[in-house]
């Protein structure tokens, strides 16, 4: 029945022109046609931010490189930061949220189409708007292009006295017109998942990704907020005569800080959560085991969530709070590690006894456990305030972040584009192509960020376009550059990949993975509905249900 | 009671220390092959967090073995059983054989596996909240050194109000006995933007934020030269914000300070150098004391051949770098605020030979 109307509509799409199939996308408000445009989008940015990242890494092959000026290599810094955080991972994880959610639910689209599509919109236009700022940035002043304050823009640096032109405004702006579109999905996710779960799906049945992209939604909501109120704050002393940040005339550029980082931390989990999503379904279908303790993992969920909203002031350790306020940050910060410890070893009960295949997708996600275990010791490292007052600001951080963002983040969002890209396209991912691209990229970020700390312990600050030679920096430097190489080729074979199996790939079916979710009943691609009739479920595996009638799920849950 | 519980927490020091050693020592193996062919004239090239000379950053070295070690000892344990699961229950044929047993969880392994966690939290917590306070409240004894420092766009303003004396960018701290310590107390400002003082072998890192007072502390242990730099982004030339620490015997101490508080030379014999520092723009920004230059947006001058580099370390005070420095400072710091001067070669040539009197 259902796959009769994809024929149809197939054919259909072929004969018409380029310009209505544009339109149509343009116009769409097809929850999974959005995601799909999320994604692209995403990707796009980040090849952009791919390249600005080649442009830093290039300049500190050797000390006192000149590939580039200062002015080039701060606004480098500052656009590869703000374009992969706000325009590649924010929206490739709202587009597979998008994409997912209605479909592990058993919906027909999101709560509020046509909102979906506003913030798409909105969010695409933020990053265009940053964009725009190479060529719109001098303004009257003729100074400035890009914006070269660093990706938290610390006041007073993008006051008017030290970021003249308009440099920081497009950055205020497209940070501005992305937080609302992120509001806005953030509400639809909330609002389907509460009120369009198919029959039988209680809270308590939902699958996990589910689960996550609610409690993701919930933390945009309390994160997004003053982030775009300390945006609005910048725009009235810039432009109003205001002073919040302005400390030339009394401003505080600690309050910058507190509204930035209360946005910046829990901005984190808001990105990681998503990712535990993507493995707490992918590794029990490669393991061939339900995921192991569900109401811990959503509790684990829920607590990370509510503690990592009080543990912001761990970024400003260094600015001279006083010897309780480090105290607390200390062990809030420290705190998180707990839930976290308990996903990680809730996924090795999950594998433990299992039969595990060593799919893409699942190779992806075990180098995504044995790296986010890395990320978060180094992240208790620095939670010791004291120990953090030496690594702190050097590049000891910036190889944690980069190991929680990609070794964590960007690995198991490539198991998800391996695992769900049969179902987006019906076609599958060439596998030998996958493992080159698991293999290579591997070796290629630990080249890089495993070398990274080291330069940070020997007293190397971030954000340098250059740097003095004789201080043992020299040659893990250059290591580290040819690590970024390396990730640079593994990630061609992987838009390759994906270009090539479009069009060659195996046709998928409906179920390549012999999987359980919602999304795996219905056809690859799903049609426009997704569900011909709304499916009712009995546990939180409906598919394993289906195909062990003798043994369901139901009869223990 | 809490003597006991003190002497436990030492002894997990002395532990710490023992095994955080091998790391030191992967650290050591990878400066000493990174160091063949150096030739900074620092004695301590290499800013190493755990090569540390002064009381603060070696309470926060012993501090990190602590953290090192359990840490170390989570990645083994965890590492271990992620690695024993990806090998033992990799699966063969797929699809052959029947699913695993389906096991849904467990409440006693749950249990387990958070309450260890919140332990090892609590113990870290501690261990890190004794050397919080440590560092952060420790007393000022008396015969401590005052240094205001103050963070400019990109260089930094020295003052110490005790003794009289204004400088840049080459902090002269004394050396200070463990049986009579002689800290240095560090009062943190800033003239523009956000910076931060790090020299990682003397103290962590403090900001220097506008509108706001901070305070560090040194109580270097060894004498020499060490290297630090601004670790705050401040603008355009944050990388070439250099700092340079110069660690002096008592002695050597007091014959600096002696010589710094002098007035600058006056003995008239490059009075065309001077006469070109005090009709240009020279002196909006420099001082030289004795001369109508009274400006403080650029280092004081004062004593400006007492200071071994140039532009906040980013080059050698020599005659050829001074030159090129007024002339066209992009050359060695694009985008530093100094102005090209644009002077005459006559010009240029007697306001370097003036400036080279300022010992």
């Amino acid at each position: 029945m259902s796959s009769d109307a994809i024929a149809i509509q197939t054919t259909q799409a072929a004969a018409r022109p380029l310009v209505q199939t544009l339109h149509e996308w343009v116009t769409t408000v097809d929850h999974k046609r959005l995601g799909i445009l999320y994604i692209l989008y995403a990707l796009f940015f980040l090849v952009i931010g791919g390249i600005e990242a080649t442009i830093i890494r290039i300049q500190l092959m050797y000390p006192h490189n000149d590939f580039v000026s200062p002015q080039v290599f701060n606004r480098m810094f500052t656009m590869h930061g703000t374009t992969m955080i706000f325009f590649v991972a924010m929206p490739v994880l709202f587009g597979f949220g998008n994409y997912l959610v209605p479909l592990m639910i058993g919906a027909r689209d999101m709560a509020f189409p046509r909102l979906n599509a506003f913030s798409f919109w909105l969010t695409a236009s933020g990053g265009f708007l940053l964009y725009f700022s190479f060529v719109g940035g001098n303004g009257l002043y003729g100074a400035g292009t890009a914006p070269d304050v660093g990706w938290w823009a610390y006041a007073p640096l993008a006051s008017r006295a030290f970021s003249p032109g308009h440099s920081s405004d497009y950055w205020t702006i497209a940070l501005l017109a992305s937080g609302f579109g992120s509001i806005g999905t953030a509400i639809n996710i909330i609002a389907t998942i509460i009120s369009m779960r198919c029959p039988g799906m209680k809270l308590s049945r939902m699958p996990l990704l589910a689960w996550l992209n609610l409690v993701m939604s919930g933390m945009v909501l309390i994160a997004i907020t003053p982030l775009s109120a300390a945006q609005l704050m910048l725009l009235v002393d810039r432009y109003l005569g205001g002073h919040f940040f302005d400390t030339q005339a009394g401003g505080s550029a600690t309050l910058w800080m507190h509204f930035f980082w209360i946005f910046g931390h829990p901005e984190v989990y808001i990105l990681i959560i998503p990712c535990f999503a993507f493995v707490s379904e992918i590794i029990p279908v490669f393991s061939r085991k339900p995921i192991f303790g569900y109401p811990v993992m959503v509790a684990a969920t829920v607590c990370i969530a509510f503690v990592s909203l009080s543990v912001w002031a761990h970024h400003m350790f260094t600015i001279g709070m006083s010897s309780y306020a480090n105290s607390f940050f200390t062990i809030t910060t420290m705190a998180v590690g707990i839930p976290t410890g308990i996903k990680i070893f809730n996924w090795l009960g999950t594998m433990w006894g299992g039969k595990i295949q060593f799919k893409t997708p699942m190779l992806f996600c075990i180098g995504f456990l044995f790296q986010f275990l890395i990320a978060g010791l180094t992240g208790i490292m620095m939670a010791a305030s004291p120990f953090d007052w030496q690594l702190s600001g050097s590049y000891f951080v910036v190889a944690h972040f980069h190991y929680v963002i990609v070794g964590g983040i960007l690995f198991s969002l490539f198991g998800a584009f391996y695992y769900w890209y049969p179902k987006i396209t019906g076609r599958m991912l060439n596998e030998t192509l996958g493992k080159l691209h698991f293999w290579l990229f591997l070796i290629g970020f630990h080249l890089t960020f495993d070398l990274m700390h080291i330069p940070g312990l020997l007293g190397m600050p971030r954000r340098i376009y250059t740097y003095e030679t004789g201080r043992g920096w020299d040659t893990l430097n250059f290591l580290v550059t040819i690590g970024a190489f390396v990730q640079g080729i593994a990630t061609l074979v992987f838009v390759a990949n994906l270009i090539v199996s479009y069009f060659k790939g195996a046709k998928a079916g409906n179920d390549p993975w012999d999987a359980w979710t919602l999304e795996w009943s219905i056809s690859s691609p799903p049609p426009v509905y997704n569900f011909s009739s709304i499916p009712t479920v009995a546990s939180r595996r409906p598919l394993w249900d289906l195909k062990h009638p003798e043994d369901p799920d139901s009869r223990y849950e | 009671m809490r003597i006991g519980e003190t002497m436990r927490e030492v002894d997990w020091q002395a532990i710490a220390s023992r095994a955080a050693g091998i790391l030191v020592l992967i650290v050591g193996v990878l400066l000493a092959a990174s160091l063949c062919g150096a030739s900074t004239p620092a004695n301590h090239p290499v800013p190493n967090i755990f090569d540390t000379h002064s009381t603060p950053a070696e309470s926060i070295r012993h501090l990190s073995y602590f953290v090192l070690v359990i840490t170390g000892l989570i990645f083994l344990v965890v590492f271990g059983l992620l690695s024993y699961v990806v090998v033992k229950f990799r699966g063969r044929v797929v699809g052959a054989e029947r699913e695993p047993a389906q096991v849904y969880g467990s409440t006693q392994i749950e249990l387990a596996w958070t309450v260890i966690p919140i332990l090892i939290v609590v113990v870290l917590f501690l261990a890190t909240a004794r050397v919080i306070h440590g560092i952060q409240d420790a007393p000022r004894p008396v015969g401590t050194t005052e240094v205001t420092a103050i963070g400019h766009q990109f260089w930094w303003e020295l003052r110490y109000p005790g003794l009289g004396i204004v400088t840049a960018n080459e902090l002269h701290v004394p050396l200070s006995d463990p049986a009579r310590p002689t800290p240095t107390f560090l009062k943190l400002l800033s003239a523009d933007t956000d910076h931060s003082f790090w020299v990682p072998q003397l103290a962590g890192k403090t900001d220097l934020i506008p509108n706001r007072v901070n305070e560090t502390w040194l109580d270097p242990h060894e004498t020499g030269l060490f290297l630090g730099q601004c670790t705050q982004y401040c603008g355009t030339q944050h990388a070439k914000m250099l700092l340079r620490v110069y660690v002096d015997s008592p002695e050597d101490f007091n014959a600096w300070a002696r010589a710094q508080q002098q007035p600058a030379n006056q003995d008239g014999t490059e009075a065309a150098g001077r006469q070109v520092f005090e009709s240009t723009a020279c002196l909006n920004c420099h001082a030289i004391s004795g001369t109508n230059g009274t400006g403080r947006f650029g280092p004081d001058l004062t004593h400006l051949m007492s200071r071994r580099t140039i532009a906040a370390g980013a080059a050698e005070n020599t005659p050829e770098n001074l030159r090129l420095w007024i002339q066209n400072p992009d050359a060695i710091k694009p985008g530093s605020l100094m102005p090209a001067m644009k002077l005459s070669d006559a010009d240029l040539d007697a306001l370097v030979r003036y400036l080279e009197t300022l010992q």
